[in-house]
């Protein structure tokens, strides 16, 4: 299938993605599907407050564990009418973030598979949250988001279905869409 | 032990299409069947049932509807009167009531071992079909007790069923046809929608199927096609065949009043989680629907036939509630019964060479199996799209035949 693919892509189209070396990667972990097992690590130390710092580094692929070339660190905290010192964004929306960082990824490969040039690329994510959840006014408002809206501007030559397709096929492919969309069992244990 | 060149496994219309191919090359067969031919369209559907395909469209080699009402649609009675029409008119050498137990490889070519006798055969054609099995996903498990499991295999009609309401899971050909047929029956249906493909029954006047019919898309080959494992495990057409050619899509069951909720993800004491992604599936639905009609519309001016044909057109973009349901009490919502059409699989119990992938699916190229002499007939997208369609069969049938044949020549040479 590369073959087809990579004929697909005009070699003067460029959004900086290596289309040719994801599709190599996806025919060879379908032939050794122990090495996708991957595993996606983060830790968090509490700073102060609803302050906290929460630093990503290695994780494990590929059959074996991966080491970055540096770390990285996502603070968090919670604006000032929640008495807080607004330190950093809250950690709804860096979930909010992440899916639009997913999101808008997925446009530009599914974009340099077609074989189209993006020029620009914009989303913008909005979640409805009812406080009375997490405040623990009413047990029947989840604390979570009630619905979350996001919105595509994209400049690419092409036709208008082709970029609502590109936003679609971008959804059906997305880690966080489904991580978001989905339940997930999280277990939690305390040392 | 009996020998024979050729032993067919199953009398549906692909081991009766291999049977006459193999028969006009005066080659030697046997067709083995655990019970009438066509048995598949005798036992495991349900009542109500006529082909998506109309009339025309069933075509065998050297067989073909010759009724006068080509564009309508079959129902299994008349089904299973066309498949013993074709094999009593080629004479296939049918032995029915027989089940294969077991193929084995022998020093030379096979042993098929039926409940009737083995037979010896230096090729062997697996026709037993794509859909033995329903498919049943793993969340079924955790199904209150109270509340029934039923799948499309079991169904024959909504009487069947516990009066109050029954959630389909699956809403591609079987899920949208059943979903339709309970509802209307009084029983509320809910359908679980994942992956679909929406097509109109009729475009421009025409059947949907002439479309992709004459359009070439269901002549396209596996070798043509961008995606093979992809197009091999697409979902069945959301089309029902009935007298009045109406179109089955989510909005015509919506009005219906069936409520339509996301992909079941979850089930956590009695409730039942619905995927968030319902909006995008359908987004995703309508805009492939969009791309078959812009390329049938090219097709049509290109070969000068607009005036012949109804307008273009466009339909309305699937409704979904503003906020579609994320989570079912099932045992509050009155759920009595869940009818997962959640697919249909093949099964290889029988088959002791080993030649599944660590999916249980059979390794092949375009129905020519990894293990020598060994073809496969009736999977989803085979040699062609066509290939699990009646219409399908024939062309992928002289195919293999002619592989078969130049092997056994090779082999004699
Ligand atoms: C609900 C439903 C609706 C469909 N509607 C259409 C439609 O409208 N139009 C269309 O073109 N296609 C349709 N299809 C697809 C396809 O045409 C059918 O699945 C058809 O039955 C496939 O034919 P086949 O010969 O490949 O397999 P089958 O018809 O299943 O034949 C296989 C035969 O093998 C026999 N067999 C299996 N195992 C053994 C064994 N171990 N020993 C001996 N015999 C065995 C079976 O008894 C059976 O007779 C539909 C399928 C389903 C499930």
């Amino acid at each position: 299938m590369t073959q087809t693919d990579t004929q697909t892509t005009p070699a003067n189209v460029d959004n900086g993605v290596n289309v040719e070396a994801l599709l190599g990667a996806r025919e060879a972990l379908d032939a050794a599907p122990e090495a996708a097992q991957f595993k996606w690590r983060t830790s968090c130390e509490w700073v102060n407050g609803t302050h906290s710092r929460s630093t990503v580094s290695g994780f494990f692929g590929l059959g074996e564990e991966q080491a970055r070339s540096k770390d990285f660190t996502i603070e968090s905290d919670h604006p000032e009418v929640f008495a807080a010192e607004d330190h950093a964004a809250t950690p709804v929306e860096i979930v909010l973030s992440g899916l639009a960082s997913c999101l808008t990824a997925g446009v530009a490969a599914v974009a340099q598979h077609r074989g189209i040039q993006l020029h620009s690329v914009k989303a913008t994510l909005e979640g409805d949250m009812d406080l009375q959840g997490i405040l623990g006014i009413d047990d029947d408002v989840r604390n979570g988001f009630g619905n979350i809206r996001v919105n595509f501007t994209v400049d690419a030559d092409a036709s208008e279905d082709e970029i609502k397709a590109l936003v679609a096929q971008s959804q059906k492919r997305s880690a966080v869409f489904d991580i978001v969309t989905n339940p997930t069992n999280v277990f939690v244990t305390v040392n | 032990m009996k020998t024979t060149t050729t032993v067919i496994i199953g009398a549906g219309q692909a081991g009766l299409a291999f049977s006459k191919r193999l028969a006009d090359r005066s080659i030697d067969h046997v067709l083995i069947e655990r019970g009438e031919v066509a048995n598949s369209w005798r036992t495991e559907r349900w009542d109500s049932l006529r082909l998506l395909t109309p009339n025309w469209e069933s075509r065998l080699p050297g067989y073909a509807y010759d009724g006068d009402d080509p564009d309508g649609y079959m129902d299994m009675a008349e089904v299973v009167q066309f498949m013993q029409g074709y094999a009593d008119t080629t004479g296939a050498p049918v032995q029915t009531n027989t089940t294969v137990k077991s193929v084995h490889p022998a020093d030379v070519g096979y042993v098929v071992a039926t409940d009737h006798g083995e037979w010896h055969c230096p090729t062997v054609v697996l026709a037993t079909g794509a859909c033995n099995i329903a498919t049943v996903p793993k969340v079924a498990a955790d199904l209150p007790s109270a509340i029934k499991s039923i799948t499309p295999m079991q169904y024959r009609n909504p009487q069947q069923l516990q009066d109050g309401g029954v959630m389909v899971v699956g809403a591609s050909a079987t899920g949208v046809q059943l979903a339709r047929e309970i509802q209307r029956s009084g029983r509320q249906v809910t359908l679980s929608v994942g992956e679909h493909v929406r097509l109109p029954r009729l475009y421009r006047g025409r059947d949907i199927k002439w479309w992709m019919d004459v359009t070439g898309l269901m002549n396209m080959s596996y070798t043509e096609v961008d995606d093979i494992k992809r197009a091999r495990g697409l979902p069945s057409l959301q089309l029902v065949g009935t007298p009045e050619r109406s179109t089955l899509d989510l909005n015509a069951l919506r009005e219906d009043g069936v409520r339509i909720v996301g992909r079941l993800a979850g089930l956590h004491d009695g409730k039942a989680q619905f995927s968030g992604a319902l909006g995008n599936l359908c987004a995703l639905a309508d805009l492939k629907m969009n791309r078959l009609l812009d390329s049938i519309d090219n097709w049509a001016t290109a070969n000068g036939i607009d005036g012949e044909v109804e307008p273009a057109r466009r339909f309305a973009a699937t409704q979904l509630d503003p906020e579609p349901t994320l989570g079912l009490d099932l045992t509050t919502a009155g759920i009595k019964t869940v009818l997962w059409a959640t697919g249909y699989r093949p099964d290889y119990s029988w088959l002791n060479v080993p030649v599944l992938d660590r999916k249980g699916r059979i390794r092949h190229d375009g129905g020519v199996v990894d293990a020598p002499g060994m073809y496969v007939m009736g999977l989803p997208f085979l040699r062609r799209r066509k290939s699990s369609f009646i219409d399908g069969v024939g062309d992928d049938a002289r195919d293999l035949v002619n592989h078969l044949c130049s092997r056994l020549h090779r082999q004699a040479a």
